[in-house]
């Protein structure tokens, strides 16, 4: 009888707190099935489900450039920063060297480091070699930030992997380089594709970055993108709920194809970038 | 995010490889220094050679965190003793800067206001996910799949998109209001957003809104590792749903809990994203946090030294209070 009990009141709870997270998005959904500029009142099914707001903010904001210039920086960022939290995470995994716990820390600082407390003279220092307004300036300075990170959770998978296996590879003469590329790097999957997305899902939703690293509207990435929407259209419901769908359409639709992935990730700590 | 846990799994492994001569190909290399080539010879046992080409693997992540994050934060050290607006040549300021955090009202009060951020970005969330994870049980997860799916979503969309939702949630005629109205509270509607008293605490709540799943979640998974053994052990001694929740529950989740605190902890005291699309800080100066604050200095105001001071005393308190939660945390295990 309690047990039964238990198990309603387990389904009732869920059920309530999965409906607020819900609500909002629904609210924008249903909104943004107006015609543009039509005032929306609460939660309501729309008199005459459209789609133009989508293609008038489409227009407006001028979203395929937007989100081109969102994956350009999101697939730069996703190989540079694997590779490199790769490397690092196999030295800190496998070997021993002078300064190992030092450096190790040193990286770890970066987790506790909020980057709006580095932002001001990021902007001073790329200006001054002129790489304000490119991609690549965003990409760089998103792999640095993600690296802390990266480093940790590879060197947690390479020391969850049995250390049989590198001293096998070793004894058979194999280099560094080769244990790591054909024997770890299989066996570490998985949890590399797990970053991958992590990493993905942060450079795609970076917002203060991207909107001081890069001034020029042509260039801004999709999220800036939305917060200068915002701005110019403050009052047009439907508009905004369009763009904000056009805007987490592609984070939504990856996170649903690989929602194990990013839960497992998330279980372990990944902090939202 | 302790790193504890991995060197206890490294001394295991270590230690079966070193077990019983049967347990495989590796048996050679920690067997005896009579080995067999010269190669298993350097690797050997003993103390491990000490190998320079783990700075080669280590050079791209450090090169570019150093490049990217350490640099520019000792940049922003240097620039907080300057008096410099960003065009013209700066000048020397002392601790003007730090003098002006700790005294202007403004910015004093964004700090204040991200310190109470934590309420509603990490002790609300956890308290509620504490409550919920006990009444789901362990085993919730795997029952709703579908809820679970939708309660990370808030962790997965972009935070503007999240302001630019809720900026509509409070507005007139947005659906707070219109919740409020159907069940009879239309009295005290009003633009949330808009109100000195209220904006700081709706705002808030976004934060409780994008934290609550997440900490729902980690601590459904670890209910999952508590021994059941201990709760079987506590019904026997006739405790109660409560009593057992103290009891066995608590404790279990301690590590989960430093996790979910210092993840939230740091998100509350950062946060940015919200706080510019919804309010930008206003009405007045009622929401400010240090994130708005910075950048309105930089980039708006011409005071790069006083954003930069702002932003070393905010590093300091996330420094200080990590710190304070990992200690804690980790004490007690």
């Amino acid at each position: 009888m309690n047990r039964r009990f238990e198990g309603l009141a387990g389904r009732a709870v869920m059920a309530a707190f999965t409906l607020a997270v819900i609500v909002p998005f629904a609210g924008i959904v249903l909104a943004a099935l107006n015609p543009p500029g039509t005032i929306v009142d609460g939660l309501h099914w729309p008199e005459h489900p459209t789609l133009d707001s989508f293609g008038r903010a489409w227009s407006d904001a001028g979203f395929g450039q937007l989100l081109r210039n969102s994956a350009v920086v999101a697939l730069g960022v996703v190989p540079i920063a694997l590779v490199c939290a790769s490397l690092a995470g196999y030295a800190f995994a496998t070997m021993e060297f002078r300064g190992r716990t030092m450096l190790f820390g040193f990286l770890l600082l970066g987790l506790a480091l909020p980057y709006e407390a580095a932002v001001v003279p990021l902007y001073y220092d790329l200006r001054a070699f002129g790489l304000t307004d490119t991609p690549l300036a965003l990409i760089l300075a998103l792999v640095g930030l993600f690296m802390p990170f990266g480093a940790f959770w590879m060197r947690e998978q390479f020391l969850a992997l049995p250390k049989e296996m590198t001293e096998a590879a070793a004894v058979d003469g194999a280099g560094s380089w080769t244990v790591l590329w054909k024997v770890l790097l299989p066996c570490a999957k998985p949890a590399l594709i797990t970053l991958g997305l992590l990493y993905f899902l942060w450079a795609w939703n970076q917002f203060l970055l991207a909107l001081i690293l890069i001034q020029d509207p042509r260039g801004r990435t999709a999220p800036a993108g939305l917060g200068f929407f915002v701005g110019a259209h403050n009052i047009d419901v439907p508009l905004l709920s369009a763009a904000t769908l056009i805007v987490i359409a592609p984070v939504v639709a990856v996170y649903l194809f690989f929602q194990r992935h990013f839960i497992a990730g998330m279980l372990s700590g990944a902090v939202k970038g | 995010m302790s790193t504890t846990t991995p060197s206890h799994r490294r001394d295991t492994t270590t230690r079966r490889a070193a077990g019983p001569a049967g347990d495989a190909p590796c048996g050679h290399r920690t067997q005896a220094p009579s080995g067999r080539s010269a190669r298993t010879l350097r690797a050997g046992p003993g103390r491990p050679r000490s190998r320079r080409i783990a700075y080669l693997y280590l050079a791209p992540a450090l090169a570019l965190y150093t490049a990217f994050v350490v640099l520019p934060w000792l940049h922003t050290m240097w620039l907080s003793f300057f008096d410099w607006d960003g065009v013209t040549v700066g000048t020397g300021a002392g601790l003007a800067n730090y003098r002006e955090v700790l005294t202007d009202p403004a910015l004093r009060s964004s700090i204040v206001h991200a310190l109470g951020f934590i309420g509603f970005y990490s002790l609300l969330p956890i308290a509620l996910g504490l409550l919920l994870a006990a009444v789901i049980g362990g085993r919730g997860g795997r029952r709703h799949p579908v809820s679970r799916t939708v309660l990370f979503l808030p962790q997965i969309i972009p935070l503007v998109a999240v302001g630019v939702t809720w900026k509509w949630m409070y507005s007139t005629d947005g659906i707070v209001n219109q919740a409020l109205r159907a069940v009879g509270l239309g009295s005290i509607t009003r633009a949330w957003l808009g109100d000195f008293t209220w904006a700081y605490v709706a705002v808030g709540l976004v934060g409780t809104w994008v934290m609550l799943g997440l900490c729902l979640i980690v601590f459904q998974a670890g209910i999952q590792k508590i021994d059941s053994s201990l709760y079987e052990a506590a019904r026997l001694d006739g405790a109660g749903p409560v009593q057992e929740f103290f009891a066995v529950t608590l404790p279990g989740l301690r590590a989960e809990i430093g996790v979910a605190l210092t993840i939230t902890v740091i998100s509350a005291l950062a946060s940015f994203d919200v706080v510019y699309v919804t309010t930008g800080g206003g009405p007045g100066d009622s929401t400010t946090v240090p994130g708005v604050l910075i950048y309105r200095l930089a980039f708006t105001n011409g005071e790069v030294g006083a954003a930069c001071a702002l932003a070393v005393v905010l590093s300091a308190l996330i420094a200080l209070i990590v710190l304070a939660i990992s200690r804690i945390t980790r004490e007690k295990t």
